[in-house]
């Protein structure tokens, strides 16, 4: 993922019409950089968990999309950043099931499932940051 | 915020799923169904989600609400027209989707939820869904 973002575009995340914007822009960008059509909808659900994470646990933040190139495959990478709680327990927030609000907990854990690279930094009290990306085939 | 509208076909309630649903309007829906299925007695209710790009966690579990409100009310639910990626995407997702029927297509699922019901001509169906068509 050492690639050079060709285009770069950030979305505002605070209200749930904000949630299907991310969705509908990482679509557009997803079909653009030609992944498959299973590849698209996996990235676009995974990036539906992590906005409407971003909204309700982290208290609204931001997503930022680029569409990447190595010069033989394109990506699309999308990374979540909130200044919310942080999670304390990333490995029990990892689980299946787990869940601290009223969700599925199946956000992260699925989420990490539906993409080739994902990636998570957070913390007590330093906010949340997801990364995820897949690329075409 | 979108509404999306609820056809009666005999005792049957239809939901269309065109647009990609904030969680405010898949939890209206939730409700407006309970409400319409205790006013009209409905026994079925059949929703098409051929218009839908993705589930997510949350949609399915909208989707598994709606199952298990129509089943205390005595109305079983048919989910139609899921897409081939949308099913595959679900399942790695991790979602079961327990005590939902499913469909391939509204046809197939009228005929699971109304197997005798003679009123409902595949005519009438199509003139429902059909865009601009009277409720």
């Amino acid at each position: 993922m050492t690639a050079d973002p060709v285009t770069s575009e950030r979305l505002a995340i605070t209200t749930d019409g904000d949630v299907v914007r991310v969705r509908q822009a990482v679509r557009g960008l997803a079909q653009g950089a030609r992944l498959s059509l299973v590849d698209q909808t996996k990235l676009v659900t995974a990036a539906s968990e992590l906005a409407r994470n971003t909204l309700i646990y982290g208290g609204g933040g931001e997503a930022v999309l680029s569409v990447e190139s190595n010069g033989r495959r394109t990506g699309v990478r999308v990374e979540f950043r909130d200044e919310g709680p942080g999670i304390p327990d990333l490995d029990l927030a990892m689980t299946d099931g787990w869940t601290s609000g009223s969700g599925l907990g199946l956000g992260l854990s699925g989420a990490r499932r539906l993409v080739e690279h994902f990636e998570i930094d957070t913390g007590p009290g330093r906010g949340t940051r997801v990364v995820i990306a897949s690329w075409s085939r | 915020m979108d509404s999306v509208p609820i056809l009666k076909i005999g005792s049957t309630l239809l939901v269309s799923i065109q647009v990609d649903l904030q969680d405010q309007s898949a939890l209206q829906l939730q409700e407006d169904l309970a409400e319409r299925i205790t006013q009209t007695g409905a026994r079925g209710v059949l929703i098409d989600i051929s218009g839908l790009e993705i589930v997510d966690s949350f949609i399915g579990r909208m989707l598994s609400s709606i199952a298990g409100i129509s089943r205390v009310l005595d109305a079983t639910t048919v989910v139609v027209g899921m897409r081939p990626a949308v099913a595959i995407t679900m399942v790695e997702l991790g979602l079961s989707f327990d005590g939902v029927r499913t469909a391939l297509d509204v046809e197939k699922g009228l005929r699971l939820l109304q197997p005798d019901d003679e009123d409902v001509a595949p005519e009438q169906l199509l003139l429902a869904l059909a865009p601009d068509a009277p409720a």
